[in-house]
């Protein structure tokens, strides 16, 4: 099962990020892990967090812009090179990466990076094919 | 055609004509009621000065608050027993204005009306379904009558009811609908919200006469393909006439102004030149023949520009372009015209739908810069940067090409428009604060 992002529209204005992490504090949902991307105006919030639908739907209850994405989280030893032998691999599949982040914690030693590709299906058979382990959902929220 | 003859006159035969009937109603205005006697002599006019059409620079206007000021009956040229039908408008934003009838203005409003189904294509067969509310308003009686003269059928259900609309376009075979544009998209959600049996396909409607309010491209289509029937743009004002001044036709590109009753001008709503033809501003009427209530170059406020274009449907009337704003809400800026509603077209065109927008337009040294704040709805949101980037530039693109001026397009979240009483404020010039 893919991992679920939830990526929020957010102006760059002082307080913006705090009201919208106050919703999800109300409903007691746990940020996995939080990444931004910004251009001079605005930016996208992207993370991973517990209960993805019900935190998308508080959001968007207090007129919050946002959308719920299918991410790729795969592990790569935590290793100088690693990254850059998996990049590789996505190069020979000819998989152009959106966007990647890396994920807090180490699962078995380790280290998480997520992905967004434009075809998540295609690229997670690449992978797999390749020997790389893809991260379920649940291992990442944690339930 | 209703009347060919009339519709397609030569040019000069119908310039003579619009002269001699001019010179006739200055003069019947000027002899008749006393606001147009002092408003000629103030400015030193006299209907024996009129030589030709060229001296019509020199009629003064007529503005909507004089209407407003002459409440109820003060512009009227002929005695109440020859009046035998009054409409108002609603009065929302002031006075109500109030427009008589005399039977002779009765029967060319009739003419227009018949004249305007047969330009989108109806005749003696049709049945026509008039949703236009039936009362004061212009709109539901004036089409009624057009409807008896053409020979057609008339439906007159008024206004409202969308479960009896939908069971007489049904049960009566209506074949053209006559309502307001956004009255006929509500019909369409209607159906799809509670009756998904209800195929428009199925039914004998084909056509459709839409007007009393300004409306886009974009919902012309989102009519035609949701109800599979042509819809054709009508235009008019009560102050003129009411709806009759001007329609479409089959190339559904612009409207023909019935222009052996109605003289129009387009001005610079800034300086009241009158601009050549083709340029955009501001149209002015003047009636020709009505003898009730004759306006003299009456300011609609109404933003449009007039054309020939050599028709196809074969009428020589001059075409007026779908209205697209009020001189009210132009804006100037960088020396170039700019109307709310143009910047809303390329909005609605870029996305399909509605964004919530707001125009700031202010200045740093000399130059005005306009910014346009788009909210962004899930729509439109995506979680890659480059896909909301490519938006704000193809809006940036498409305002630069219809516009000819470069805006900063910013994206914001929701709600950070301000509302008033549940409408946006769509204009915000700070340069009047400076």
């Amino acid at each position: 099962m893919n991992v679920t992002q939830l990526s929020l529209f957010l102006e760059n204005k002082p307080g913006r990020l705090q009201s919208a992490l106050k919703v999800l504090s109300e409903k007691n949902i746990n940020i996995r892990t939080l990444t931004i991307a910004e251009v001079t105006d605005f930016g996208i919030v992207r993370m991973i967090v517990t209960r993805s639908d019900e935190a998308a739907r508080a959001l968007k209850e207090n007129h919050f812009t946002c959308s719920v994405t299918e991410v790729l989280a795969i592990e790569i030893d935590d290793v100088p090179g690693a990254l850059s032998r998996a990049l590789e691999t996505f190069n020979k599949h000819h998989l152009n990466i959106e966007y990647m982040y890396a994920f807090t914690e180490k699962i078995d030693d380790k280290a998480v990076m997520i992905f967004r590709f434009d075809d998540i299906e295609t690229a997670k058979k690449a992978l797999i094919d390749e020997g790389y382990h893809i991260v379920k959902k649940t291992e990442i929220i944690g339930e | 055609m209703f009347n060919k003859e009339s519709e397609t006159l030569q040019h000069s035969k119908l310039k003579e004509m619009q002269y001699e009937r001019m010179k006739w109603s200055l003069r019947h205005a000027y002899e008749n009621v006393p606001f147009y006697k002092k408003s000629f002599d103030d400015t030193g006019f006299h209907p024996d000065q009129f030589r030709s059409l060229d001296d019509m620079q020199r009629v003064p206007f007529l503005m909507k608050q004089d209407m407003r000021a002459n409440y109820p009956f003060g512009l009227f040229a002929v005695p109440m027993e020859k009046v035998v039908r009054l409409h108002s408008s609603s009065g929302t934003t002031g006075n109500a204005t109030v427009v008589g009838y005399t039977k002779n203005d009765l029967d060319v409003w009739g003419e227009v009306i018949a004249r305007t189904i047969a330009c989108a294509g109806g005749g003696p067969k049709d049945i026509i379904q008039v949703a236009y509310g039936y009362g004061l308003f212009t709109g539901g009686l004036g089409v009624h009558y057009g409807v008896e003269k053409i020979g057609a059928t008339v439906v007159p259900v008024s206004g409202g009811n969308t479960e009896r609309q939908l069971m007489l376009i049904k049960d009566f075979g209506t074949t053209m609908l006559a309502c307001t544009p956004s009255y006929a998209i509500n019909m369409t959600d209607y159906v799809e919200k509670n009756k998904p049996d209800f195929d428009f396909r199925k039914t004998k409607l084909r056509s459709g006469i839409f007007g009393a309010e300004p409306w886009t491209e974009q919902m012309r289509r989102e009519i035609e393909s949701r109800m599979g029937i042509d819809a054709y743009d009508i235009y008019g004002l009560s102050e003129v006439i009411g709806p009759g001044v001007s329609c479409e036709c089959s190339e559904k590109s612009g409207l023909h102004v019935f222009e052996d009753h109605f003289y129009v001008e387009v001005i610079d709503p800034e300086t009241g030149e009158i601009l050549p033809e083709g340029e955009m501003g501001e149209i002015v009427y003047t009636s020709l023949t009505k003898e009730a209530c004759p306006v003299i170059r009456y300011r609609s406020r109404d933003i449009t520009r007039l054309y020939h274009d050599g028709c196809k449907c074969g009428r020589s009337f001059i075409k007026m372009e779908k209205v697209t704003g009020r001189s009210d809400d132009m804006l100037i800026i960088r020396g170039v015209n700019v109307f709310p509603s143009q910047i809303e077209a390329v909005l609605m065109e870029n996305e399909n739908t509605e964004p919530h927008y707001q125009i700031i337009i202010d200045r740093t040294g000399a130059l005005d810069d306009i910014e346009i704040m788009v909210e962004v709805n899930e729509r439109i949101f995506s979680d890659e940067i480059k896909v909301l980037n490519q938006l704000s530039n193809r809006i940036r693109q498409r305002i630069q090409s219809v516009l000819g001026i470069s805006a900063k397009i910013t994206l914001v979240e929701p709600r950070t428009i301000a509302r008033s009483e549940g409408k946006a404020v769509r204009v915000i010039d700070k340069r009047k604060l400076k």
